[in-house]
């Protein structure tokens, strides 16, 4: 078939034309595109690089490491010690049944531990190494280690834990670290990044918890780059945190390590403050326990047998615990009486062995009455209705002023947790909290430290020191942070007449020093170190009228939890105070009895640094005291922090 | 006009034709192919495996197949025309029966040292066939309604078939050829407004079918138009690929990040980088500067052609010219529109530089088809 000239032509022409349009539209869409990449790589560039960079950096935090604590001659009291754990990287296991298999030949695995492991690997990538088993031994990591050939992509892998070396010595005062929870998240209003961090630990409860700003230190953070999987390719760049601060602390430990011994078997506290610096030497109370078991993760047994102990280890009682102070009260109802002018020392009363405030009859502990009595006397003798008569010249309110100034009812600013404010009551207290008026009995019962007054052992002890110095020292706990000198404690003078404290210091000294003392049987009788001190013994329970008629009923007859308290007050030496201690024992009986000698005891600890000489002590006791000495010196903190040990 | 009614005297013969090869366009396809072999071993991280090498041997061979195509004169292709469809055709079919299972599509016959894609040689005998059509079909009768329903049938068969496997790109990609080669033929331009309703019918009906019993594409591809319209919906989930490949594209700038430093392709966070999305990992490295070069270098392929054709004495030749060149504009329009974020994922791939096997052959020996035209053209 051939085709005409023109047909050849018009077809030709048809299709150049239309190539020409087609052309002319691809090259418009070409246009259109490189517009669009135009757009793209110029106009948007810093938007999509600022995107690829965040796609690709991602910043991690570096923990920082945990200020350790010291005791005030540098022995350690927290530490951060290595601590090692089995880490499985899925991807380098290969079939992870198998190696586990191996790994259980070598070393003892925890169930629950494991089959979290488990979990956790099923859910993230498998180039994420996953903790197997923590706070494992030096002999498993070593046996890992040896076999680490047939144990691919197991590896030991070593970090930081928190550590008490002193075990249940300090754990009232120190506290202890634990994992941060949710509850400790939503209790603080804008959480540290670092808070995020799984299982990074925090300050749950005393020092601690209470300088936990000071001992966490800053974070660092490293910048690294990431795959799109997550995984780490490199790390670009990394700024170090910043260490915690070191905290050094007033106490001593050994005298810690030797008020707590000395407690055992007591429901009881005891405190040791330095009169000059105001140092809080010793912080005891039992029974205590051991920290570490926190750290490590307590088992809820274990926990719930510490929640439920009747004796309450975990109260902090020498801060937390507050008593009716008893008769170690008396120095400060005399104080106000002096101060307000209304006796004068020598002026007496006369105590049948009873006082009838309105209508009312409040009776001295010595059924047949003291007789004519002065101030010395009284206090030495512990009268009460000498205290009776005085308060009732001198008013409740003026006695708790007074009481306020020698640091009773206020609470004392130490970096520990739940530290009571203890209570010296007012007329306008009891209007308000009871909505009742203040009765003349209220005042009676008061001026012995028996109705509403409430103190600690540290209030006790503060009380002591500021009677012994006339100075309000106030307590510290905390030495010196990140080698920083704390303000002293030393404190101003309290502006009492000195003559009036003289006074009292004269019947304190007489209480322990004089044959017909109350504290008598618990002297020093080393002459540079003779101390003055107060006996008390509040009562828990009321002593009905039928109970007085048949003969009060002997403490040792009734049950524990309704028996008196114990209580000592006392500082030494007594030309120029060094210590003043506080020691109750819960529910102990009489003061002279249950508290004086532990008090005694601290106080020779103190004072001699160590050991005393059996000098010191009545020639009486010495055996006694060798005896026990013996046994106490050698006894350990209960401290168990090494190895793992799982109930 | 058919070579029937010219001298095939003037033509050259035997060895002195590799002279009259259109050289300018034999050294673009090497430029092409060289930007190609270089972003393979880029994102191979500076390897020549697994993915640069085994192409540069293809890109031999293809070269080597393009040369053969192009001495062989050109009638004789043409004659060749309807049986190369008829292949293709069957070739298609053959997938669906025997055709392995890869990536969630049947597209491949395993002859044992490659991997043949049917659908890939189908764009290639389509335009042929289509060229030998209305080369043969006087022009009098070419927008007659019969002899228009001849080429939609041509057309309208292989791409049910490829929508069938199910590979959406190549359907759109063969539609759009095959409707490119009648309009180039001079088809009434009523037909196209007819078609184009069509097609807006049919788009019409796929969105209507979803979620019915009768749906027309795999739930897959109705997602990657869901995350094409808003990508932002599901930025880690099917909006991913998209959203990185941006990121790595905008990310370039004017000069780019450096070659092997598109923190992007490096680190993974763009899909398929080898192949659908290697412009990426090219506009990422080199910026605006290297993609709107690669960009150049295909216009300057495309200008090429249509000078060639239109200068073509010859019909078929002329239509086989234009089709292949208006093809390979489809190939990487579609897919640089994609990668921008401007059309869907589809799954096209970059034409000369993607990795793939079939892709790269069946190129060559369309612009060795190209050559033939532009060797035994008359004279």
């Amino acid at each position: 078939m051939r085709r005409t000239k023109s047909e050849i032509e018009g077809s030709h022409r048809t299709i150049s034309r239309r190539a020409l349009l087609l052309g002319g539209a691809q090259l418009a869409f070409i246009g259109g595109l490189g517009m669009r990449m135009r757009h793209m790589q110029v106009e948007q560039a810093d938007q999509f690089r600022l995107l690829a960079e965040e796609n690709r950096i991602n910043i991690r935090l570096i923990a920082p490491e945990r200020g350790e604590i010291f005791d005030r001659n540098g022995t350690p009291i927290a530490q951060n010690v290595p601590s090692y754990r089995i880490v499985v990287v899925r991807e380098d296991v290969g079939d992870i049944d198998s190696a586990i298999g191996e790994l259980t030949k070598l070393i003892e695995l925890d169930d629950k531990e494991l089959e979290r492991a488990l979990a956790e690997m099923r859910r993230s990538a498998p180039f994420l190494p996953i903790t197997i088993a923590d706070k494992v031994t030096w002999e498993d990591v070593s046996k890992v280690a040896v076999n680490a050939p047939a144990l691919h992509g197991v590896t030991p892998e070593v970090g930081l834990s928190r550590v008490y070396p002193r075990g249940s010595d300090l754990a009232h005062v120190v506290g202890y670290v634990g994992p941060v929870s949710d509850y400790d998240l939503d209790k603080i209003a804008d959480p540290d990044q670092l808070l995020r961090i799984p299982r990074f630990q925090i300050g749950k409860v005393g020092l601690e918890a209470k300088m936990e700003d000071d001992l966490r230190g800053k974070a660092g953070a490293k910048r690294v780059e990431v795959n799109a999987n997550g995984r780490v390719m490199r790390e670009l760049d990394r700024r170090e945190g910043q260490p915690g601060a070191d905290i050094q602390l007033t106490i001593d430990h050994k005298l810690q390590s030797y008020l707590q011994a000395r407690l055992i078997g007591e429901s009881a506290s005891g405190v040791v403050i330095d009169c000059v610096e105001g140092d809080l030497v010793a912080v005891g109370s039992a029974p205590s326990f051991d920290p570490n078991l926190f750290v490590r993760g307590i088992s809820s047994g274990d926990y719930s047998d510490l929640l439920n102990n009747k004796y309450r280890p975990l109260a902090s009682k020498s801060v937390q615990g507050i008593y009716p102070p008893g008769s170690t009260f008396k120095m400060m109802t005399a104080m106000a009486a002096l101060e307000a002018g209304v006796i004068t020392p020598e002026e007496t009363v006369y105590c049948p062995g009873h006082l009838t405030v309105s209508g009312r009859r409040f009776h001295c502990w010595k059924r047949a009455g003291h007789g004519s009595i002065d101030l010395h006397n009284s206090l030495k003798q512990s009268c009460d209705v000498y205290y009776y008569d005085l308060a009732l010249k001198v008013g409740i309110d003026r006695i708790s002023a007074i009481a306020n100034r020698f640091g009773l009812g206020v609470r004392h600013d130490l970096p520990m947790s739940a530290v009571a404010e203890g209570l010296t009551p007012t007329k306008a207290w009891k209007q308000q909290t009871h909505g009742a008026p203040w009765r003349t009995g209220d005042t009676a019962n008061s001026s012995i430290g028996q109705g509403y007054m409430l103190a600690s052992p540290l209030q006790l002890a503060v009380m002591a020191a500021r009677l012994g110095t006339g100075r309000s020292v106030t307590p510290r706990l905390i030495r010196t942070i990140d080698g920083v000198e704390q303000p002293s404690g030393a404190g101003e003078s309290l502006g009492m007449n000195e003559n009036n404290l003289r006074k009292i210091r004269g019947a304190m000294n007489a209480v322990s020093n004089n044959r017909r003392g109350t504290g008598y049987r618990s002297r020093i009788i080393e002459d540079g170190y003779r101390m003055a001190g107060k006996t008390g013994t509040s009562q828990v329970r009321n002593i009905t009228k039928a109970e007085r008629r048949s003969g009060v009923i002997r403490n040792r007859d009734l049950p524990w939890e309704r028996r008196d308290h114990a209580l000592f007050v006392c500082f030494a030496p007594v030309e120029a105070p060094k210590y003043a201690v506080a020691v109750v024992v819960e529910h102990g009986g009489g003061g002279s009895v249950a508290a004086a000698p532990i008090a005694r005891d601290l106080m020779l600890q103190a004072l001699y640094g160590g050991p005393p000489p059996l000098e010191a002590y009545p020639a009486g006791d010495r055996a006694r005291i060798k005896e026990q000495q013996d046994r106490l010196q050698d006894m350990e903190p209960i401290a168990n922090f090494e190895g793992k040990e799982r109930a | 006009m058919s070579y029937l009614e010219h001298s095939v005297k003037s033509v050259p013969s035997g060895a002195r034709k590799i002279l009259f090869l259109n050289w300018p366009l034999a050294v673009l396809l090497v430029a092409v192919a060289s930007v190609g072999f270089l972003m393979l071993y880029s994102v191979a991280g500076g390897s020549f495996t697994p993915w640069a090498e085994p192409q540069m041997k293809r890109f031999a061979v293809g070269f080597t197949l393009m040369m053969i195509v192009a001495v062989i004169p050109i009638w004789f292709w043409r004659n060749m025309a309807a049986l190369a469809y008829g292949i293709s055709v069957l070739l298609l079919v053959l997938v669906e029966l025997f055709g392995a299972i890869g990536m969630g599509a049947q597209r491949w016959i395993d002859l044992g040292f490659m991997r043949l894609q049917p659908s890939e040689l189908m764009k290639i005998t389509l335009v042929m066939l289509l060229a030998a059509y209305y080369d043969w079909l006087p022009s009098k009768r070419t927008s007659r309604p019969f002899w228009v329903l001849i080429p939609i049938v041509i057309i309208l068969l292989p791409t049910f078939m490829v929508l069938r496997q199910p590979d959406l790109g190549t359907a759109i990609l063969l539609l759009a050829a095959g409707g490119g080669m009648m309009f180039l033929a001079g088809v009434y331009w009523v037909y196209f407004a007819a078609v184009i309703a069509a097609v807006v019918g049919l788009i019409t009906a796929v969105f209507e079918s979803r979620g019915t019993s009768w749906q027309l594409l795999k739930d897959y591809q109705f997602r990657r138009i869901d995350t094409f319209i808003d990508p932002s919906t599901d930025p880690l989930g099917a909006g991913y690929h998209i959203t990185q490949s941006k990121i790595a594209l905008g990310s370039g700038g004017w000069t780019g990040r450096g070659f092997m430093q598109g923190t992007q392709s490096r680190l993974n966070f763009l899909p398929e980088k080898h192949t659908d999305f290697i412009f990426t990992t090219l506009a990422e490295e080199f910026g605006f500067v290297g993609g709107f070069s690669l960009l150049g270098l295909y216009t300057l392929i495309i200008v090429f052609c249509v000078f060639t054709a239109i200068s073509s004495k010859d019909r078929f030749s002329s239509l086989l010219t234009l089709g292949i060149a208006f093809t390979f504009f489809l190939f990487f329009a579609v897919n640089m529109s994609m990668v921008m974020g401007l059309a869907p994922v589809v799954g096209v791939p970059l034409p000369m530089v993607s990795y793939g096997g079939s892709a790269m052959l069946v190129l060559m020996v369309a612009f060795g088809l190209v050559q033939s035209a532009h060797i035994h053209r008359p004279r």
